[in-house]
């Protein structure tokens, strides 16, 4: 049986942990916390020796401890290390049984209290809601007139909050950046690894479909009609339904579809690092900077260059046409690197 | 145009100058984007504080319109003096942290992707900047989520398994709050019918005094005071903090521990003042949620840092004590208790900042072990570092003369204005003072205790000028702010008459 008593003397007093704890040594919660018995150093004092031995007395009399344990819970605790003793071990079993029923009451809280509040918020498309204010009466009524775009919502987006949509595509940039640094690869043995590892799956292949029929013939077909669909989405934002965002979105969808039909090494013909690179600095460039005059000749009630144009015609309602294909550009860019970093780390 | 409306133009301009260049550096070369960023946050810097001097000489904020149409149709932003003072300082605080940081940026991120950090830091500027100056709700989310983007880049860079996991809970964590600040601002939208500040305070005035849609108001301010304490880091969310900075690049940590977690603050006072109001704010009792979770920071992260054996993330572990005084000024209800908060908001990003850009010097003068053991006597093979140390510890126990005695004093003050609330925040910070005493303390003793070690490495006066003069404009800083905290307190109280 286990000597619980020997088992408490060896644990230090209150002073020595202290002292371990101001020397920084070892915290005054070995034993209590998971962690790895340290190595042991060279150069050990008396002291070290003796301390040593203590903790090897103690994992020892741990082990027996362990021995006992029947199969079931040893297993639930594999994970954890050795030398947490036994209550906090119990507690980790309760801990990690509860945590999950403990969670699911908190979010069916969460949700009751949210449909709750829904049920006071004002009925959804009533004419008398807060939100049918003079905000939206203006952007109805004039904003063909003061934008030139027969679509109110390019109107809205790109010119009367033109601010938040410059952040919105800044946010498209940014999250680029990151994938970025998260996944492209630069060094050269990286690269080889990886390259590597392609011709396996190749070989074997079963992840990708080299020279299919099926997919090459539809991509054939569908690349130019989704190609054409999506730039006259973008051109068109200002007239219709459509815009930057969604253009951008179909045009970087068959930018895909043709890097799969067809293999990267034709891509690359067409879309490498420098690409984007240019693409994307161009795009958010001209948008920041074309915007910053039109912001600037407002704010300071100055005359602009910028007409609104006649509405109805391509070549009208200002800045929201360039601004559009600026904002298709990053989108579309934006979603083929994704696909390109995630798949195979670099252009 | 006349100089005085000319100047108008500087908020407008130096969102704008971070921006583009954090579109110029992602085709610079690693060099050429730091001397951009360098060059952008001196420029924004200058911009601030001729912003600064503007509203201080007018003694009114002002109102800039971002486009052709004036504000609820349009976007608009609105300085005063403590939005400038806050653009300058979280300008100063940033420039310093990279100055510290620059050595090991070069180190420790691949050269390929070095203009990538610059990329980073630049929209995080104009993020800050953004949230700083905004006056329209939905403006602040979007740039809510560039910060966050921004941030967790800052984590990762630096590639080792620490740091993507970091990232990942910082990602995870972070969305949610931004989920919740989302759903609080829609629902905001949905009973008030506006995004802009100005126009949504009145409808709320209104919806309190007629009590249509209390509820709705009630979810929705407390959605966004949710979502905001999760992203600055408030007790109970704070899991994602201390790996994020103990493990990141120094640079990140710093910023991200100074600037990052206080813009998210900024904007909750913001919304406290100009979207709320202090009043209704004030009986919806969320504020005595804050406080008491302010207060149960304040304990519990001291006490995981004193449990901590690693440097680094003893000191992430004081930030969320740190987080929690802010948190309790705010809730303290009173304009007194807000001026202590944005005044903490000051000292610790200047002390906090401090604390890890001179660790970095003596963990590496150290091994590069964070290992508390191996600081012994690191003082002595990097002195600068040390005095650094030494002097933002001292300032975040609260010594007079730094920073943070200043803070608490005002904290103390501060309380004495409620009374309800009077003994609880006089108990808590004194013992979290202690606590605090505690950790800091124990390691400034440690890296004075000679290692017994002879002929052992030390830096050379002078190796690392940047360094050098990143630790010294810190103490500095701390030591205006500590020595000379009235002008201060004056702006941050013109300031907070301006924001109402």
């Amino acid at each position: 049986m286990i000597d619980l008593d020997k088992e408490k003397a060896a644990r230090p007093s209150l002073k020595e942990r202290f002292h371990t704890w101001m020397e920084g040594e070892q915290d005054m919660y070995l034993g209590e916390l998971e962690m790895k018995p340290p190595k042991n150093a060279p150069g050990q004092t008396d002291e070290t020796v003796q301390e040593t031995a203590q903790k090897a007395a103690e994992n020892a009399s741990r082990e027996k401890l362990r021995q006992q344990i029947p199969e079931g819970i040893l297993n639930t605790v594999e994970s954890t290390d050795r030398l947490v003793p036994t209550g906090r071990r119990l507690l980790k079993v309760a801990f990690d049984k509860a945590y999950p029923v403990l969670a699911t009451v908190m979010c069916i809280a969460i949700v009751a209290l949210l449909l709750v509040t829904v049920s006071w918020m004002p009925p959804f498309g009533s004419a008398d809601n807060p939100a049918s204010n003079e905000v939206a009466q203006r952007y109805i009524e004039q904003g063909l007139e003061e934008t030139g775009a027969v679509n109110i919502v390019s109107g809205m987006i790109l010119d009367y909050r033109a601010f938040d949509t410059l952040g919105e595509s800044n946010v498209l940039f940014i999250a680029t950046i990151v994938v970025m640094i998260l996944m492209r690869i630069d060094s050269k043995e990286e690269k080889e690894k990886l390259s590597a590892e392609e011709a396996a799956y190749t070989h074997k292949k079963t992840l990708e479909p080299e020279h299919d029929t099926i997919l090459r013939t539809v991509a054939f077909l569908l690349v130019p009609m989704l190609l054409i669909f999506g730039i006259y989405i973008i051109l068109c934002g200002h007239l219709g339904p459509g815009g930057g965002f969604s253009g951008g979105a179909v045009i970087g969808a068959s930018l895909i579809l043709y890097a799969n039909a067809y293999g990267f090494q034709r891509m690359e013909k067409l879309f490498t690092a420098k690409t984007y690179k240019v693409v994307s600095f161009c795009a958010l460039g001209f948008y920041a900077l074309a915007k910053s005059y039109s912001f600037f000749t407002g704010a300071n009630e100055l005359e602009s260059i910028i007409s609104t144009g006649t509405p109805g015609r391509i070549l009208s309602a200002g800045l929201i046409l360039p601004l559009n294909i600026c904002v298709g550009l990053v989108v579309a860019c934006t979603m083929y690197s994704f696909y390109v970093l995630f798949r195979k780390g670099g252009y | 145009m006349t100089l005085n409306q000319f100047l108008q133009n500087l908020p407008f301009f130096s969102i704008m100058i971070a921006l583009i260049s954090g579109v110029v550096c992602s085709v610079l070369p690693g060099k050429a984007a730091k001397r951009v960023n360098a060059g952008a946050i001196i420029t924004v810097m200058i911009l601030s504080a001729i912003t600064l001097g503007y509203t201080l000489q007018t003694g009114t904020y002002f109102v800039y319109t971002m486009g052709h149409f004036p504000a609820p149709w349009g976007n608009e932003i609105r300085a005063g003096v403590l939005e400038a003072l806050t653009a300058l300082m979280f300008c100063l605080v940033m420039l310093l942290s990279l100055m510290g940081g620059y050595h090991k940026l070069d180190e420790e991120v691949e050269q390929t992707k070095v203009n990538y950090y610059y990329v980073l830091v630049n929209l995080l500027l104009t993020s800050l900047l953004a949230l700083i100056y905004t006056n329209d709700l939905f403006t602040a989310y979007v740039f809510v989520e560039i910060n966050t983007i921004a941030a967790c880049g800052l984590i990762m860079i630096r590639q080792i398994g620490r740091t993507i996991e970091a990232a990942v809970r910082y990602m995870i964590m972070n969305l949610l709050g931004s989920g919740l600040l989302l759903l609080g601002i829609c629902m905001m939208y949905g009973i008030t019918g506006h995004l802009l500040m100005s126009n949504i305070q009145e409808s709320v005035a209104a919806l309190a005094a007629s009590g249509e849609y209390h509820v709705p108001l009630l979810v929705s301010i407390a959605l966004m005071c949710v979502g905001l304490a999760i992203k600055s880091a408030l007790f109970p969310f704070h899991t994602w903090l201390p790996d994020a900075y103990g493990y990141s690049t120094i640079s990140s940590a710093a910023i991200l521990s100074s600037l990052v977690s206080k813009g998210y603050i900024f904007l909750l006072i913001k919304i406290i003042y100009r979207v709320v109001g202090f009043e209704v704010f004030q009986e919806t009792h969320i504020v005595n949620v804050l406080f008491v979770f302010g207060l149960a920071g304040m304990i519990f992260g001291s006490l995981s840092a004193i449990r901590e054996n690693d440097v680094r993330r003893m000191i992430a572990f004081s930030s969320i004590a740190q987080i929690g005084y802010i948190y309790m000024g705010i809730g303290l209800g009173t304009e007194v208790g807000m001026i202590a908060a944005v005044f903490h908001i000051f000292s610790h990003s200047v002390s906090k900042a401090l604390v890890f850009i001179s660790t970095i010097g003596l963990t590496d003068m150290s091994g590069y072990s964070r290992k508390f053991i191996r600081l012994t006597g690191a003082a002595y093979r990097n002195v600068i570092a040390g005095i650094g140390f030494t002097i933002a510890s001292l300032s975040m126990v609260g010594v007079p003369l730094f920073a943070g005695f200043v803070s608490k004093l005002l904290f103390a003050q501060a309380c004495v204005s409620n009374e309800g609330k009077l003994l609880p925040t006089m108990i808590v910070l004194a013992v979290s003072t202690i606590l605090n005493a505690i950790y800091y303390l124990k390691t400034v003793i440690r890296i004075y205790v000679p290692s017994g070690v002879k002929d052992e490495s030390r830096t050379v006066w002078g190796a690392n000028r940047l360094y050098t003069a990143a630790i010294v404009g810190f103490v500095i800083l701390n030591f205006t702010l500590g020595i000379f905290s009235q002008p201060f307190v004056d702006l941050i109280t013109e300031g907070l008459h301006m924001f109402a």
